[in-house]
């Protein structure tokens, strides 16, 4: 997770708000609505998150380059079609599925 | 919910030998033509519900439905609205239901005499025939009872939450003897390869990876997967990450055979549900809405259907209780009055898989014995039976012996 960083451990109580899934996977699941700045996983690093996330959207643990495969839970859930910072919002505007493509309802993005 | 849920409840024992949970009369409209007046009959008698097939033109799906419907476990008498002229076989339809051992009556509006002397007719069988039940007397337990799963309104948290609750809930089910069916391989898109790792046998294996296919071919064909704008608004970016999460549903277990809309489950175990017909797309999508696969999932024989949802749905149907599991902590709080249960406690870090599973158990249980669901309570009794074709599954999909 290279956008992770040791945490300080001050000895305050932390908070997960990205949840790690599985290790080695490409994304983090928002377990609230996230403002940018620092956010701790549940497998215990940093992600600094450059935009808003709502809850249950996803952010790039790592640098994700465009046509890389984007792994959750293990498994691969499309291919990204731009290049992803770590720490990006990880949607519809920057992943594709390799199956059908999927349909948004206009100004439905939240 | 409370945790004292007894481990065995009070059934209904059918004369075909089959157990329910529920005493349900139902008043079937075979054709649009009848449905208001099948309506009226049902208005204001308790626990009669409205089911039925709006096309004039016969239907060998529908007519597989409605006769897996009508002697559906949870169904106790059935009274048949015909306006006449349709292609309904309805004296076929009856002499299955008769020969289940149900009540049934067959009412043609154009022969009893118009609207009025039909909804009188019917609403005296039905009322005599309820006072004639027997009542709650089989001792059943989890081994007896057949649960199917949907999730609808997904989101990005029911893949971690809802989902996995239930299959918790399907491998404790399935291991107690009972039996556990999930549905639409136009959303395992992607997990077919895992699920026929998980197949009892190498032809259960095929087959299984041959019905996914055969879903993304119809679904590409139709030009639009199982996604709607509400499951990308919720997080969810594509069909295969929607499908990781709703193939969690089925558990860790073996999977024991495919069945296919309007197919019985042949005995316990863990089923898939086939729902993409054949071949070219002929009537449309595999099912037009949640509804639509929830009456596919009853007509299997599910006692309930175990209903996961992120965003947020209210739905029930005729015939079974559904149990609401939401996934999402937000919608949990706006919508809780149609939820039973609070899954999305495990993101906020409130509740494990494992206790959120327990739970559900003991709602499952309650809701066996006569309590009510959420959605029961509130009136919800949807139901949805359109055109579509569908074949029964052959000897590769259904286990030999268990």
């Amino acid at each position: 997770m290279s956008a992770a960083a040791a945490d300080p451990g001050r000895g305050e109580r932390i908070t997960p708000t990205l949840l790690a899934l599985a290790a080695g996977d490409d994304v983090l699941i928002a377990t609230r609505n996230l403002d940018p700045g620092r956010h701790h996983t549940s497998a215990g690093a940093v992600v600094v998150v450059l935009e808003p996330v709502a809850l249950g959207h996803k952010v790039a643990s790592r640098p994700i380059a465009a046509g890389e495969h984007v792994v959750r839970y293990g498994m691969p859930i499309g291919s990204a079609t731009t290049a992803i910072a770590a720490g990006a919002w990880v949607h519809t505007h920057n992943l594709a599925s390799d199956y059908i493509a999927t349909i948004a309802r206009r100004g439905g993005q939240r | 919910m409370n945790s004292t849920a007894p481990s065995s409840f009070l059934g209904y024992r059918r004369r075909d030998g089959r157990v329910g949970i529920r005493d349900v009369a139902i008043a079937v409209y075979l054709v649009e033509c009848a449905r208001v007046v099948a309506e009226a009959i049902a208005t204001g008698l308790e626990e009669v519900h409205v089911i039925g097939f709006s096309g004039c033109y016969p239907s060998t799906y529908a007519h597989g439905m409605l006769e897996q419907l009508c002697t559906h476990p949870n169904v106790g008498a059935v009274a048949l609205v015909s306006l006449g002229c349709e292609g309904f076989d309805r004296e076929q339809l009856a002499e299955v239901i008769a020969a289940s051992g149900r009540p049934v009556t067959t009412l043609v509006i154009q022969q009893v005499g118009g609207t009025r002397a039909t909804i009188a007719r019917g609403r005296a069988w039905l009322q005599q025939t309820k006072a004639e039940a027997v009542g709650r007397q089989a001792q059943l337990g989890l081994s007896d009872l057949v649960v199917g799963t949907i999730c609808g309104g997904s989101d990005g948290t029911s893949g971690i939450t809802a989902n996995p609750v239930v299959g918790r809930v399907f491998d404790r089910l399935v291991a107690a003897g009972g039996t556990a069916i999930f549905e639409e391989t136009g959303e395992l898109i992607g997990c077919e390869h895992h699920m026929a790792s998980r197949a009892v046998t190498t032809g259960l294996a095929h087959e299984i990876e041959a019905r996914v296919a055969k879903a993304a071919r119809y679904y590409e064909a139709m030009g639009h997967g199982s996604f709607s704008p509400g499951n990308a608004e919720g997080g969810l970016t594509t069909l295969e990450e929607k499908a990781l999460g709703a193939y969690s549903k089925s558990g860790t277990g073996p999977i024991h055979g495919v069945v296919t809309p309007g197919q019985r489950v042949p005995g316990p175990g863990l089923y898939l549900l086939d729902v993409v017909p054949e071949g070219a797309p002929r009537w449309g999508f595999p099912n037009i809405n949640d509804n639509a696969e929830i009456a596919e999932l009853i007509a299997c024989g599910a006692h309930l259907v175990l209903f996961t949802t992120g965003r947020g749905s209210v739905v029930g149907s005729a015939i079974s209780p559904v149990v609401k599991v939401c996934a999402n902590p937000d919608t949990y709080r706006r919508m809780s009055e149609d939820m039973d249960v609070d899954a999305g406690r495990i993101l906020e870090g409130a509740a494990s898989l494992d206790l959120v599973a327990d739970e559900l158990i003991d709602v499952i249980r309650a809701t066996a014995a006569g309590g009510p669901t959420a959605s029961e309570g509130l009136g919800h009794r949807e139901f949805v039976l359109t055109y579509k074709s569908s074949e029964p599954t052959g000897p590769s999909c259904l286990p030999t012996a268990r």
